[in-house]
């Protein structure tokens, strides 16, 4: 009786510890989340979405007249969704392809050699893609600073969780699925264009949002090929702004630095829509 | 084996020593002949691991898709020999059900029934593709339960339901032949007893070869019985004469449950 009594109050024990270590990690999303939205949220308003970022000479001219912070991240904004879709259209493609590769043919060579690299990738730092795709794209191809060599560098980045998230999805499937489009006569590239890809979709769509929302924040490698704008740019050719590379701009002027606040929250906000997005998404998908 | 020939006026199938190894050297099925009579259900019984759904999967090529797995021997259909063919002609002749009822989750109940049109590329005019969803959904007695959410998916049907749903899938395309890898065993009685029912009515139509390791269910629906045994066809006969006085000994011991 008393073993029991001990085991119990053991169990409890153990249940309340790991609770209490699952609230620690908690405590830095939202501690950060709450810091975001005391600075920030001043700078929030119309403008903030409309108007490119503010020169550091009106910003100037703003606060010795007493009035607000002018302008807003705009250019910002407009480059990040540029750059982020012209990744994503690189990545997408190709990451599906390699990842249904992996799944179908697991255990062949030029499938181990693929995945191998794909870890690598996976840990090459991000400044070293920005470089890469500076020696690739800005100067061979643009012939300067430009958007499609920011691109290039996040669709590198994308492309390990696009081609993990497809092979997993893949093989989740039960064979039979496979196996029951082949039976009524389809041909192995319909059964996977038809079945195979459809019955995945929602892990797929899943990766694909965590990888475009993992890329959204990147800094580094867009400092050495999208450089930055002050003008609202959709040529892809030509240098364009993103919003990390603004907040990076702010940080490093005194008379802006008060943007960086509302910067971050806006980033921060638009990575967990993302994230959330993607999780409901594929809990609908699951459940339907 | 001489017993394993029975003969028979028209055999749609004919299976000459059909041999299937999973590994080099190694038999899970042995020098099959056998030969299977046209509007007739053949079922093929044996304990597990005996090589019954290995030799099934034989018959529309479904071992091409894993390498490792080498099948020997001759298949015809209408004399002519199916691992000659190209495979997909083959299976499109030759119709599955497999043991799990698998609709495929992406389609809609309607889209899985046409799903044979739609993955082989056959453009269908809407009035056809009607046609064929009540008629093949009529055939499995599903249409008067899933008239009114033909466009919900699939998977929403009950075990039973998904099965008799793959059952119109694979008739939709009016194969010759119907495999069927233990359709019922996922399934529960009353489940079963209508899968059961519905197969006496589609042998009028359709050629039925049956995987089950059930002897209750191989009596009450087969016309024809094989029984297999560590990989060899030991027993191929009517259904009531090879229950009534199996030959073999170890079919007698089999039927009787002594093993199984």
């Amino acid at each position: 009786m008393t073993n029991t009594r001990y085991r119990q109050i053991k169990d409890k024990a153990f249940f309340y510890t790991v609770c209490a270590i699952t609230a620690i990690t908690m405590i830095p999303l939202i501690s950060i989340i709450w810091e975001l939205i005391k600075k920030g949220i001043k700078h929030i308003n119309f403008s903030f979405f409309t108007e490119v970022a503010p020169s550091t000479l009106d910003a100037m001219l703003a606060k010795t007249a007493g009035e607000g912070m002018p302008g807003g991240i705009a250019n910002g904004i407009v480059g990040t969704l540029l750059i982020v879709s012209v990744a994503s259209l690189i990545a997408i493609p190709i990451g599906v392809l390699a990842g249904v590769q992996l799944a179908e043919k697991a255990n062949s060579k030029f499938s181990h050699a693929i995945r191998f690299t794909a870890e690598l990738l996976n840990g090459v730092p991000s400044i070293v893609l920005g470089i890469i795709a500076y020696a690739w794209v800005v100067r061979p191809i643009t012939g300067g600073y430009s958007a499609l060599a920011g691109s290039l560098a996040l669709a590198i980045m994308m492309l390990p969780l696009i081609i993990r998230s497809t092979e997993e999805s893949i093989k989740m499937l039960p064979t039979s699925l496979k196996e029951a489009s082949l039976a009524l006569g389809a041909s192995y590239a319909t059964t996977t264009i038809k079945i195979i890809l459809p019955s995945a979709m929602s892990g797929m769509f899943t990766g694909i949002l965590l990888s475009i929302s993992r890329v959204m924040g990147e800094t580094a490698p867009l400092i050495l090929t999208a450089l930055g704008s002050s003008v609202i740019s959709l040529d892809l050719s030509k240098p364009s702004s993103a919003v990390p590379l603004l907040i990076w701009e702010f940080y490093n002027d005194p008379y802006l630095i008060d943007m960086i606040w509302s910067s971050s929250l806006f980033l921060l906000g638009l990575i967990l829509l993302f994230n959330i997005t993607a999780k409901q998404i594929s809990k609908k998908w699951k459940t339907q | 084996m001489e017993n394993t020939i029975i003969k028979l006026n028209n055999p749609i199938l004919k299976l000459k020593d059909i041999s299937v190894s999973y590994t080099a050297g190694k038999y899970a099925v042995k020098d099959v002949s056998a030969r299977v009579a046209m509007n007739s259900i053949t079922a093929i019984m044996g304990p597990s691991g005996c090589g019954k759904s290995t030799l099934l999967r034989a018959i529309n090529r479904m071992h091409d898709l894993y390498p490792e797995i080498k099948v020997e021997g001759r298949a015809s259909l209408d004399d002519k020999n199916i691992y000659q063919m190209n495979p997909m002609h083959v299976r499109k002749r030759i119709g599955m059900v497999f043991q799990r009822p698998n609709p495929f989750p992406s389609m809609s109940i309607y889209e899985n029934v046409l799903a044979g049109y739609s993955l082989n590329g056959i453009k269908l005019k809407k009035q056809e593709k009607d046609k064929i969803v009540e008629n093949c959904l009529r055939d499995v007695s599903l249409w008067d339960e899933v008239k009114d959410s033909l466009h919900k998916k699939g998977t929403f049907l009950s075990g039973g339901q998904q099965q008799r749903l793959c059952i119109a899938r694979s008739i939709a395309l009016e194969p010759e032949i119907l495999l069927m890898d233990e359709p019922t065993s996922a399934l529960d009685p009353i489940a079963t007893k209508h899968i059961e029912d519905l197969l006496l009515e589609l042998k009028k139509r359709f050629t039925i070869i049956i995987v089950t390791h059930n002897m209750g269910q191989a009596a009450r629906i087969s016309d024809y019985s094989m029984f297999m045994y560590m990989g060899d066809l030991v027993e191929y006969d009517k259904t009531a004469k090879m229950f009534d006085s199996p030959k073999d000994k170890r079919t007698a011991q089999y039927l009787s449950g002594q093993f199984g």
